[in-house]
């Protein structure tokens, strides 16, 4: 069946989405006992995400803004997975790649070299796809001949250099960057971007986080601005900033 | 934007659904990483590093030795008492460390759990993995003392062994799956389960023999004792190592291989009770940790 014939598929379809955070307040059954025999409350709800609902297609690089508590790394996890909507629906078409934090796969105590196969294949990557990007990981974080160093002796910036390098090489659909481009230094930042308008010239996904507006800006064609759990704009780059700026917490 | 319900559905998938522990097997070469780092990472830093596999158990086994054996002077009744002291030993030593880490791994590994989605049931079973392969060290110092003392067994003995592993390792797996996924929530959890451990050396066979047992409990507590898998694993490596060194003279319990099936089954409950009761609680692991 020829594909032009069709309108294209999206790749995140979000829908009518309620994310609820219970925030307990006892640790251990004895308290949860003492709390029920009182008649105490054992949590309190709180929705760090109502309603939200949003189609990203093929090809889009989509800006995530929104000030500190606004649940924008909520929805970026319930797109990853690492959480699950408690109303609506949250589907995806294709690879996940998450970047929610850079490094979180690595092991102070492993060189390298390991690392860079174990976080890969965290990231979903099969051995023979790891092996034949091996080079090209190592070339792109600029680690050189500390490759075969132990982790914990590198830079803070090495590390990211490399748990990026790691992710940005896997093989994905969708990207999810949540404010890890602010590390490294400026050559590596434009490697950075170089590289992520690639990514979207090939046809993937991007969904980034970020409070880097300018670099946004650049990188980015929508902008989606969230607040106190709610999507209050949905459009162009340039005035999902202004929308940003116009807001308060 | 377009409307949702005008689009074909079937290329999507819902994030962060698997199928559970059958999801390990697509994931067979980060498992393999994972097991691989836990084993590099173990003795990091340490001189001796792997040396110390065998040293600890065999301090315990002295320990024991000198205690129950020459101080207490409960050998009496068992012949090669060191064997049969250090065949039990090393079948609870495997379900202490693989229960153990495996009811800890998803609170060790809040860090990977919170950030990106992978089927959670890898950490325990990554867990359980890195404990047989602590084991093996155990093992090879078993059959070096046994070959030392005359050990010629029989294929079936061996078979023995083998279920005995598989009994340890199922049951290790469905008990950490299960305590694991509480303890994400309840710490309390994991010193329930210490407290397991502690007692599991006790409530079997492995300081004194069935027989023992046998003699002071009533028939139905009895059988309710040789029905734990621990004790069946435990009698099937007596069976196994040291039974064989003996002159043959020593009662073996009835029944053993009914008893192994039965640990078998009891294994395999535990596994799926395990494994619901994981999948249950597994949709707040990471934003309870
Ligand atoms: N695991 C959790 N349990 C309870 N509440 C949580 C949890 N995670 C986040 N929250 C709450 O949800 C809200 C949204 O958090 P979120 O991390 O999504 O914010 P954010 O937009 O990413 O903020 P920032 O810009 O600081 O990264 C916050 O009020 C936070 O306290
Ligand atoms: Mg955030």
């Amino acid at each position: 069946m020829p594909r032009t014939s069709e309108p294209p598929l999206p790749r995140i379809i979000i829908e009518g989405v309620r994310k609820t955070y219970t925030l307990r307040h006892t640790h251990s059954f004895k308290e949860t006992f003492v709390a029920w025999l009182r008649r105490k409350k054992v949590s309190t709800s709180f929705d760090a995400l109502q309603h939200i609902d949003l189609t990203v297609g093929e090809s889009e690089a989509v800006a995530l803004l929104g000030y500190n508590g606004s649940g924008k790394s909520t929805l970026l996890k319930l797109v990853s997975g690492v959480l699950r909507p408690d109303r609506g629906r949250v589907l995806t078409r294709g690879r996940v790649a998450g970047l929610i934090e850079v490094g979180a796969g690595f092991h102070p105590d492993l060189s390298g070299r390991e690392n860079v196969y174990l976080n890969a294949a965290i990231l979903g990557m099969s051995k023979t796809e790891i092996d034949a990007r091996f080079d090209e990981i190592v070339e792109f974080s600029e680690i050189g001949e500390f490759i075969d160093t132990e982790v914990k002796h590198y830079s803070s910036g090495m590390f990211v250099r490399l748990a990026f390098s790691v992710a940005i090489h896997t093989e994905l659909d969708i990207l999810l960057v949540d404010e890890v481009l602010a590390v490294g230094d400026a050559p590596f930042r434009e490697k950075c971007k170089a590289k992520i308008r690639e990514l979207v010239a090939a046809g993937k996904t991007l969904f980034i986080v970020s409070h880097d507006l300018s670099m946004v800006a650049e990188l980015c064609s929508r902008g989606l601005v969230l607040r106190r759990g709610e999507l209050v704009y949905d459009g162009a780059i340039d005035d999902a900033i202004d929308q940003l700026k116009a807001i308060t917490r | 934007m377009s409307k949702p319900d005008s689009v074909d559905l079937s290329a999507f998938t819902v994030p962060g659904t698997g199928r559970g522990v059958f999801d390990v097997f697509g994931y067979r070469y980060l498992l393999r990483l994972l097991v691989r780092k836990g084993i590099l990472t173990r003795y990091h830093g340490s001189a001796l590093g792997w040396a110390w596999s065998y040293v600890k158990p065999a301090a315990q086994f002295l320990i024991y030795y000198l205690v129950m054996g020459v101080f207490l002077g409960l050998n009496r009744g068992i012949e090669a008492f060191p064997v049969y002291l250090f065949s039990g030993i090393v079948v609870v030593n495997l379900f202490n460390e693989a229960f153990g880490n495996a009811t800890r791994s998803i609170v060790n590994n809040r860090a990977l759990v919170k950030k990106i989605y992978l089927p959670r049931e890898l950490f325990p079973i990554a867990d359980v993995f890195i404990a047989f392969v602590h084991f093996l060290p155990q093992l090879t110092i078993l059959i070096a003392v046994c070959l030392f003392s005359g050990w010629a067994p029989s294929l079936v003995q061996l078979a023995g062994a083998l279920l005995a592993i598989v009994i340890i390792l199922l049951i290790a797996t469905g008990l950490g799956l299960l305590f694991g996924s509480i303890n994400v929530t309840f710490r309390d959890s994991q010193n329930l389960v210490e407290l397991i451990l502690m007692f599991a050396t006790y409530t079997s066979p492995v300081l004194y023999s069935f027989q023992m047992v046998e003699n002071k409990l009533p028939p139905w507590l009895f059988d309710l004792y040789m029905m734990n898998p621990v004790t069946a694993a435990v009698e099937l490596f007596h069976s196994a190592f040291w039974f064989p060194t003996t002159s043959g003279s020593a009662a073996r319990p009835e029944h053993l291989w009914l008893i192994s099936a039965l640990a078998i089954v009891i294994a395999i409950v535990a596994l799926v009770v395990g494994q619901l009761v994981f999948r249950r609680l597994e949709g707040r692991f990471a934003q309870d940790l």
